[in-house]
């Protein structure tokens, strides 16, 4: 097991030195497009707290640099389909956001929405025998959490400790100097597949960069869309990308499930290509300027022009009306959202105290999408907005870039996860030097 | 329509190559930024001027431009000083001055000194002190001079001098019939106290008519020179006293009409007269006679 989270850990070492240094970069690949924004840590805003303002749910301490997106090239679902195509747009956004921080950067925290997250609950029971919990307890507990089978080919990508029981109080956050006889903790993991991580650390390796964190997107998505009691009293984030649609949820400040519905933004697009019949281009262009989800008396009068490059006249200058348009879309983000109430429900999110829904996402700006989604989802439905956060430009700040600031966040204060507590001594490597010193440690 | 094929299948595609990437972060570094941007230039900034400088040729050419602009600039006819304009002085010292300035008109302001020419002039003996100040519109040295006023008429062996009433030389004089006005004094180191010599003669008003000068005898005290010879000699300590006290013997007994060479109070306590020869004689007949009849 311990080789299972050596790279995790290497990643937070190195996570570690860039917040010494001061500098890090965090990278969104999506599928439509390409973001990076460059942080400075100096604990300019430290200050601040204390007078009623408190943490600033992690926006202190960490300004904004250097921002730059680009179009996205090589990747799919989420996931990287052509190497040298992914590694050139990825060498883009960082160029152009380092040029604007001025400032040279090598460590990267990534996130990618594809892979095919799958989420476990993980639970381990240990009997504690010298009555008081401390951290040595919460790491044999951890190791005795039985892993899944998740299958070949796959990595842990999150395992973040969400509950901790002793005795029978379930619910502990930190079970730290309270005395028991029976320690349980539920993990939640969240397994992606090994091939995206691996090609996503070596995109970011052939632009002389060290990777130090990698998260699901649906995830940061969550962190940043989310207000405060949402997170606590239970939300679910529904990110509606270009390629692949995350769903997120959230209880007590800890991620219980994540996954991703493989379409998005790009599928409507397509449809509008084919049901229209004009290039993708032009199908983009329609979608932002006048799509809609609800038809109205006026929109059958509403003509969009529908022009394509095919070189004949009659084909090239034609109009639809708009609620063809919406007739053409409707069909796509309703399966969309009806395959993110699937998730929700095999998720078990009805039986949580709250059943809010936020929606964010490039996508999430299609008019009309916040209705339609409380017909399928349910009630509770808002559009959600990533927190500012220091210094973030205006145009980074939309919904299409919720990943983003939630990455900035996650590399702020990132949760504690199953590689941050230290190895139980009985599955120590035999470095009998480190034993002792433990020993000694741990009895005196 | 350049914006709308923008799209994903574009076959544009602005990324950077992959060296132009890594130039751009080697350029971040800190330290080959500070080089390339500062260090390099700087020295090359500062061999160039080394090298160009190590030419004698170019060394002189950079200075005779330097040169060339300061006369340009120095000449201008804005800045010149055409003339000398002298006041309060008599023609001698007006001569004077203009003879131990060192400047030739017209010349450039800034090649004026002013408080070093102050000082020569000053330095000058009848000049007791001197203002100097440029007019520039005009073009105008002005020179104010305050010349020292003579007080006494010093005679020694050299010669007779004029001197203020600080003592102060002002200048030689041939003959003391030129200078009917002024006393007269003599003696080694009399220019040091004139002053007091001048107190004196003030005191000595009363006798002003019949004195003919003072003598400063011995570095330390004064005689009174009266016309037919006759002396005064002085105490050091309270001099004036003494001549008052004189003064009034002379007014009360008529001391000095008679005949009498010296008068002598250099010990106040015991004032000794000397008498004329023949006098003498006649003194000691008197005293006979007047002791014979007793």
């Amino acid at each position: 097991m311990s080789e299972l989270y050596e790279s995790q850990r290497t990643m937070r070492a190195m996570r570690k030195t860039a917040l010494q240094r001061g500098v890090i970069a965090v990278l969104d690949v999506g599928t439509t497009k390409i973001g990076c924004l460059i942080l400075r840590f100096d604990g300019i805003d430290r200050g601040e707290e204390g007078e009623g303002v408190g943490a600033l749910a992690g926006q202190s301490g960490f300004r904004v640099i250097g921002s730059a997106t680009t179009r996205s090239r090589g990747v799919e679902f989420g996931e990287i389909v052509s190497m040298p195509q992914a590694e050139r747009a990825i060498r883009t956004a960082l160029q152009s956001a380092q040029k604007l921080a001025n400032v040279r950067v090598d460590h990267v925290i990534a996130c990618f929405s594809g892979g095919t997250p799958r989420s476990y609950g993980v639970t381990g029971q240990v009997t504690v025998e010298n009555q008081i919990i401390s951290e040595q307890e919460i790491a044999q507990v951890m190791a005795d959490c039985d892993i899944p089978d998740f299958g070949e080919g796959r990595e842990v990508l999150h395992a973040q400790p969400v509950n901790f029981a002793l005795d029978h109080r379930s619910g502990l956050s930190d079970p730290r100097g309270q005395i028991g006889q029976k320690l349980g903790t539920d993990i939640h993991m969240l397994t992606v597949e090994e091939k995206a991580i691996r090609d996503l650390a070596y995109c970011v390796k052939r632009c002389d960069l060290e990777l130090a964190g990698v998260a699901s997107s649906a995830y940061a998505s969550g962190i940043s869309a989310l207000v405060e009691d949402e997170l606590e009293l239970g939300a679910a984030c529904i990110d509606i990308g270009g390629g692949s649609a995350g769903v997120s949820i959230f209880l007590k400040k800890h991620m219980i499930y994540a996954d991703t519905v493989r379409m998005g933004g790009e599928h409507i697009t397509r449809d509008i290509s084919m049901g229209l019949q004009v290039p993708m281009a032009v199908a983009e262009r329609i979608k932002t300027r006048s799509g809609g989800l609800i038809a109205t008396g006026m929109d059958d009068r509403e003509m969009i022009e529908a022009r394509s490059d095919t070189g004949d006249w009659e084909r090239d200058r034609r109009v639809v009306s708009r609620s063809e348009l919406i007739g053409i879309m409707r069909p796509r983000v309703e399966e969309i959202l009806e395959d993110v109430r699937a998730r929700l429900d095999v998720s078990g999110f009805d039986h949580l105290p709250s059943q809010q829904i936020v929606l964010t996402g490039g996508s999430s700006q299609i008019p009309g999408l916040d209705v339609l989604a409380s017909r399928i989802l349910g009630q509770q439905v808002r559009l959600g907005r990533p927190l500012r956060i220091h210094r973030l430009p205006q145009a980074n700040s939309g919904p299409s870039c919720a990943g983003l600031v939630g990455l900035s966040l996650f590399a702020a204060h990132p949760q504690d996860e199953w590689w941050d507590f230290e190895m139980p001594t009985q599955r120590y490597p035999t470095r009998t030097l480190k034993r002792a010193v433990r020993w000694f440690k741990e009895n005196w | 329509m350049s914006a709308m094929s923008d799209y994903r299948e574009s076959r544009h595609d602005p990324a950077p190559s992959r060296w132009s990437y890594r130039l751009l972060r080697m350029m971040l570094t800190p330290f080959l930024r500070r080089l390339v941007f500062f260090g390099i230039p700087a020295f090359a900034l500062a061999a160039g001027i080394g090298v160009y400088l190590s030419e004698q040729d170019n060394r002189d050419k950079l200075r005779m431009l330097y040169s060339e602009a300061r006369l340009l600039l120095t000449q201008h006819p804005e800045v010149m000083v055409n003339l000398m304009a002298i006041e309060g002085a008599s023609d001698m010292v007006d001569q004077d001055i203009r003879e131990v300035l060192p400047v030739d008109f017209p010349i450039s302001y800034f090649d004026i000194d002013l408080p070093q020419m102050r000082e020569i002039i000053v330095g000058l003996d009848p000049v007791k002190d001197a203002v100097l100040q440029l007019s520039m519109g005009a073009g105008i040295l002005q020179i104010e001079v305050t010349e020292r006023v003579p007080a006494a008429i010093w005679r020694h062996r050299g010669g007779l001098e004029l001197l203020d009433e600080t003592g102060a030389y002002v200048r030689t004089v041939a003959s003391r019939q030129d200078h009917q006005d002024l006393p007269l004094i003599a003696g080694i180191g009399a220019d040091t106290r004139v002053k007091e010599a001048l107190a004196l003669l003030v005191a000595g008003q009363p006798l002003a008519k019949r004195i003919r000068g003072l003598v400063y005898v011995g570095a330390r005290r004064w005689d009174v020179v009266l016309d037919n010879n006759q002396r005064l000699m002085l105490p050091e300590q309270g001099p004036i006293e003494t001549l008052e006290r004189i003064i009034a013997l002379d007014q009360a007994e008529d001391l000095l009409s008679r005949d009498i060479t010296v008068v002598d109070f250099r010990l106040v306590d015991r004032p000794t007269l000397r008498l004329v020869g023949r006098a003498m004689e006649d003194f000691r007949n008197i005293t006979f006679l007047k002791l014979g009849d007793q």
